[in-house]
């Protein structure tokens, strides 16, 4: 190869390392962008209020990223925060009444949070179920689950808001708004982001089980063949997604003071487009947290900015439909440029 | 029992869906040997080892280990037995590095969850070192060349303790000559070390090197067995042939030189996603109303010949002239539309729509021509598809029956009807024999006859020898991506055939193409 190969080598290693760092490098410009556009954008309080949100994004789409590892698809994740946040406020504000019995028992906070969260596991737990035992496709399972969990979250309170919750000191249920509250300046949901994406990041790097579900999305049948319990681990993986989304559901509560049916109709989209910015490969195997985290962040500056500046809501969603779909235009270009490049490598070292 | 058998499998069946893989095979692995399995395609070599590393269960048939009866449910409960397989197709993970790769399944940890990474890379280092292929453990194995993701396949086997048995399919189909020697070398660490070993491999010569015994099979049954200093290669291939019923050899006297030339195909090179060849410059010719075969081995390249020609591989290069004109191949549909047609290999999955009727299915190629500003003419389509079925003698009460009412032979005819009613100058036909009774085949070689009487070009792949030996006019041999022979009238033989179908796997050329 003559003096021109070279000279292409080095610039695909220019755009290589451009190409790493898109994330960042939108996430800054996006930033830059917002900042000139609206006076008031580069504020604490618009920084605390787009935190509050990427909270949300973020541990969904931590759970988002996982299923997708796997070479799955959650959809219900929108539906069961929905359903937690329904079940979390009817525990504190009516407490759960045994008919037969004709008594009422109100729960203290942390067996509220601990119930609601199981709710969101026991829907990723059929999800897994229905996947791994009878081969119904993600997308199908998801998308059923995901009426059936919306479904319920209406008929706890016939469609109803449950407001205020609060809780009565009397009762001893109080304390569930801290959720949506801050600890020394920051939002209880950033601080929650953060534990679960330092457990969800260790987990994906340094135990046997993150090596399992990247083997699953990279080759099922390898998997299958090296001795990993492949129905076991992807079953796991629909759980942890449903406990993220229940977690986010009870945030959302919290913030709000109160819980609405509908809270949540849609954000599977902000989940989903968090992984995929975040680098998550659709086909599977591929995927990190700290990707997903910042995709959350470009989601979180993209829609509040856009607010900001006054940009009408249906405006809002054909930008983020362009921008995610401009992300895996991106990325595919990316692994077939990495893929020449390590060709090239190849025969070079010959 | 003898003590030097470690495994003994009994009566062993296996049975998939229209086929009979594996027929009451007895099989006995021996200790420190290397046992060599040998068999055409299809034999049920692989099939067989499958069973033994618990990959899937027999239909029928039991397996011990000395003198006790073991079954295994999983490849984890073969394991636990001490056999490991290396696989034929690999089984790794692209997404992930070497020694993820490597430690997969069976991963160290400190305390009950942390993966021990420092000891995974030492112990890759270790094993590669062994293997003489000393590469950084963080590679990517997607990022590796063929040859090299197939030392890392091996390497995962040898980590283990306590082997007993250690299955080799196809191991060095990939390898250059300097690899099969370091592999070779660690063969005879393990025999000596009283590891079995069972081995399949493609190559003859190195069987001859490396077995102890052989074993043979040949469509799904047990032929013989024997120890390798006893026998030779010609042993091997009159008892991979042998000497079952064969159809009429075709007489035709045409002077092939005088024919005019439809086809010619110069230099057709189609390069492997992971560096060499999947047909390295292919060249060949065909008459007018002439059958040409194309033999070899699974992986020879045969169908992508096809491809090629039909452009679905538009990476190929090469030239293809079409009645002495360079031919741009665009896309399948432009080459139907310049007299070509396929008979694809996978009939089910691409030769039929199972929901659409038989008649809808033999019109579906050449629904344009029934169709006037958009809608089709029943009329017309009806006609054509009625005279096809005619005239091939598909049996049908009812050409508005769903297609899967039919037998596979009749569903095959059906195939080729559709093909043969674009009114093809040339019909590419992939084992078109495959998985129909005896009765179907010859129906199916009589059209083929027929219309190439009625000068319709054909190519027929097959990898049946005695069917090929019987309906082709000239054959040419595939091997590893070279054509390796080209036999016309009484050449064609099937010991012929045979050898030249593994000629291609000779270590050397594996060696010019990595290096």
């Amino acid at each position: 190869m003559g003096k021109t190969g070279v000279k292409k080598g080095g610039n695909s290693n220019w755009v290589m390392t451009l190409l790493k760092g898109r994330t960042l490098l939108i996430l800054a410009l996006l930033i830059i962008f917002f900042g000139i556009a609206s006076p008031n954008f580069l504020t604490v309080n618009t920084g605390l209020t787009i935190a509050k949100h990427v909270a949300l994004y973020g541990i969904m789409g931590i759970g988002m990223t996982y299923v997708i590892i796997t070479g799955g698809i959650d959809l219900s994740v929108g539906a069961v925060a929905g359903l937690a946040g329904m079940i979390a406020g009817g525990l504190i504000n009516e407490g759960l009444t045994i008919t037969p019995l004709g008594i009422t028992i109100y729960f203290g906070v942390p067996w509220v949070i601990l119930i609601s969260a199981a709710a969101g596991v026991l829907v990723g737990w059929l999800n897994g179920l229905i996947i791994t035992r009878f081969n119904v496709a993600p997308f199908i399972t998801t998308l059923g689950t995901m009426n059936i969990a919306r479904g319920l979250a209406n008929l706890r309170s016939s469609g109803a808001t449950f407001s205020n919750i609060v809780g009565k000191e009397g009762l001893g249920n109080t304390g569930f708004n801290y959720l949506g509250k801050s600890v020394a300046g920051i939002p209880a949901g950033v601080i929650i982001l953060v534990i679960i994406a330092i457990a969800a990041m260790c987990l994906l790097k340094y135990t046997p089980f993150g090596w399992h579900i990247l083997a699953i999305g990279g080759n099922a049948r390898a998997a299958k063949l090296s001795g990993i319990k492949v129905e076991k681990n992807t079953t796991f993986v629909y759980m942890f997604s449903g406990f993220c989304s229940a977690i986010v559901g009870m945030i959302a509560a919290a913030q709000l003071v109160a819980s609405h049916p509908a809270t949540g109709e849609g954000w599977e989209m902000n989940a989903i487009s968090a992984a995929v910015l975040g680098g998550t490969s659709m086909s599977g195997g591929i995927g990190t947290v700290g990707g997903t985290i910042i995709g959350a962040f470009i989601i979180g500056v993209i829609n509040d900015g856009m607010t900001m500046c006054g940009v009408s809501e249906f405006w809002q969603k054909v930008i983020k439909g362009i921008v995610v779909i401009a992300a895996v235009i991106v990325d595919q270009f990316q692994r077939s440029l990495q893929a020449k490049m390590a060709l090239q490598a190849r025969n070079e070292s010959k | 029992m003898d003590s030097n058998v470690i495994l003994h499998a009994e009566g062993m069946n296996k049975i998939y869906p229209g086929t009979k893989a594996l027929d009451d095979v007895s099989y006995d692995v021996l200790k420190g040997k290397v046992n060599v399995l040998i068999g055409e395609n299809g034999a049920g070599k692989s099939t067989l080892m499958k069973l033994i590393a618990g990959i899937e269960q027999p239909t029928s048939g039991k397996m011990y280990m000395g003198d006790e009866e073991v079954v295994f449910k999983d490849t984890t409960e073969a394991r636990d037995r001490g056999i490991g397989i290396i696989h034929q197709e690999l089984s790794l993970f692209p997404n992930l590095n070497v020694y993820q790769n490597i430690f997969m399944g069976r991963e160290q940890t400190t305390g009950k969850f942390k993966l021990d990474n420092k000891k995974h890379v030492e112990e890759t280092n270790r094993v590669m070192t062994k293997l003489e292929h000393v590469m950084n453990p963080n590679t990517l194995v997607g990022d590796l060349r063929v040859g090299q993701q197939q030392m890392i396949e091996i390497a995962r086997n040898f980590l283990q303790d306590d082997l007993k048995i250690l299955i080799m399919d196809e191991p060095t189909s990939s390898l250059s000559e300097q690899e099969v020697e370091v592999l070779f070398k660690l063969m005879r660490e393990f025999t000596d070390a009283g590891i079995a070993i069972v081995y399949i491999s493609h190559r003859l010569e190195e069987i001859m090197r490396i077995g102890d015994n052989v074993t043979i099979l040949r469509d799904g049954k047990y032929v013989a067995r024997a120890e390798v200093k006893d026998i030779d290669v010609p042993w091997i291939v009159q008892q991979m042939v042998g000497k079952g019923k064969s159809y009429p050899k075709k007489d035709r006297e045409v002077d092939w030189s005088k024919q005019e030339r439809v086809l010619e195909v110069k230099d057709l090179t189609l390069p492997k996603s992971g560096g060499g060849y999947l047909l390295d410059h292919i060249s060949f010719d065909l008459k007018k109303g002439e059958v040409l075969g194309i033999y070899g081995l699974m992986g020879a390249g045969r169908t992508e010949v096809f491809e090629c020609i039909m452009g679905l591989r538009p990476e190929h290069t090469g030239e293809v002239y079409k009645d002495g004109k360079l031919m741009n191949i665009k896309n399948l549909h432009g080459q139907i539309e310049k007299g070509f047609v396929i008979v694809p290999e996978d009939r089910q999955a691409e030769g039929l729509v199972q929901t659409l009727s038989i008649g809808k299915n033999i019109a579906l190629s050449s629904m344009h021509k029934y169709t006037k500003t958009g809608f089709i003419k029943k009329k017309d389509e009806d006609q054509s598809v009625d005279k096809q079925i005619k005239d091939i003698m598909i049996k049908v009460a009812d050409k508005n029956l769903p297609i899967l009412s039919l037998s596979g032979g009749n569903q095959q005819k059906v195939v080729i009807g559709k093909g043969l009613l674009t009114q093809p100058d040339i019909m590419l036909l992939d084992e078109p024999s495959r998985g129909i009774d005896i009765g179907a085949k010859t129906e199916v070689f009589d059209i083929i006859n027929q219309y190439a009487e009625r000068g319709v070009s054909i190519i027929v792949i097959s990898s049946e020898l005695k069917e090929i030996v019987s309906i082709a006019d000239r054959v040419i041999v595939l091997s590893d991506g070279i054509k390796t022979g080209e036999f016309i009238h009484e050449e064609i033989t099937e010991d012929q055939l045979v050898l030249s179908s593994y000629k291609g796997h000779g270590t050397n050329k594996v060696e010019k193409e990595n290096e």
